[in-house]
């Protein structure tokens, strides 16, 4: 599936989830300096990469998803789980940028000027989690491709006998 | 006072932003990009560099590295339980941030103590 962004979806998002996610990114960010003045800056640091709003996103994901399926006509509680669980893989993807994000500047922000360090090290972070998503796009597919025939051909005959049993 | 206020205001815009960005996107698990974004990072790192200064600020992204794998995890076994048992997303996110939180203080322990 090709990358494609829906405008549509901000018309569908209530005012208060975006509020909820405001707040959520706030408190965290807040947490993470009352953190850091009272435990050091080690313990602090550690919360620069708390998934703040991903479980508000995920619940989010998983509301459209249902409700368009039901609109539908359709029950969405399986494919509502499955798009929250492939936001999430995508998540694991992105936080391998994250970290690299963070070793750059540790490793680069004292000798350097810190505004430079930081647009750089996000530039690296979206370049990397685009180049690693876009690795498992093509292993996903290429496994798809080479899959055993035998598995596919299984199941769809069993397929075929249910809805003749169906029939009859 | 005024700064926890900054930081909230601060933090809670940019990661409005990159959750934004996040739901303009499909597939969903490109848009899951954005769920691991240096959102909170971004706010807190370009403070701490006004505040406190570069070293400070290297301190804190030496955590991060740590932090980040703990998502890592955290963000894998999310998505294998949602795929897996097709659990509520909410019990589910919510609960594993207890593991996020022993991951990275493990970590933590291990590597920084």
């Amino acid at each position: 599936m090709k990358i494609q962004i829906h405008s549509e979806v901000l018309g569908e998002t209530k005012w208060y989830e975006y509020a909820v996610r405001f707040l959520f990114g706030g408190s965290i960010t807040a947490l993470a300096g009352i953190i850091a003045k009272n435990f050091g800056a080690e313990i602090g640091g550690l919360f620069l990469a708390f998934p703040a709003i991903f479980p508000a996103s995920a619940t989010l994901i998983e509301k459209h998803e249902k409700q368009e399926k039901e609109r539908l006509g359709l029950n969405g509680t399986k494919r509502a789980a499955q798009a929250a669980s492939l936001d999430a893989a995508g998540a694991a993807i992105g936080t391998i940028g994250l970290a690299c994000f963070a070793l750059v500047v540790w490793k680069v922000i004292s000798n350097h000027t810190a505004w430079l360090v930081l647009l750089g090290a996000s530039l690296l972070w979206m370049g990397l989690a685009f180049l690693l998503w876009q690795i498992r796009k093509r292993f996903a597919l290429y496994r798809r491709r080479n899959k055993p025939a035998h598995s596919t051909s299984k199941r769809a005959a069993a397929g075929i006998l249910a809805r003749r049993r169906v029939k009859r | 006072m005024k700064e926890i206020l900054l930081r909230f205001l601060i933090g809670g815009a940019v990661v409005s932003a990159f959750a934004l960005l996040g739901d303009l996107f499909k597939p969903k698990s490109f848009a899951g990009l954005f769920g691991a974004a240096p959102s909170v990072a971004l706010a807190t790192l370009g403070l701490a560099v006004a505040t406190e200064g570069a070293r400070y600020t290297a301190i804190e992204a030496r955590s991060m590295v740590l932090g980040a794998i703990a998502f890592f995890v955290y963000a894998s076994v999310v998505s294998w339980v949602m795929m897996r048992y097709k659990w509520r997303a909410l019990p589910v996110t919510t609960s594993s941030i207890l593991l996020w939180l022993g991951v990275a203080s493990g970590l933590w322990y291990v590597c920084l103590r």
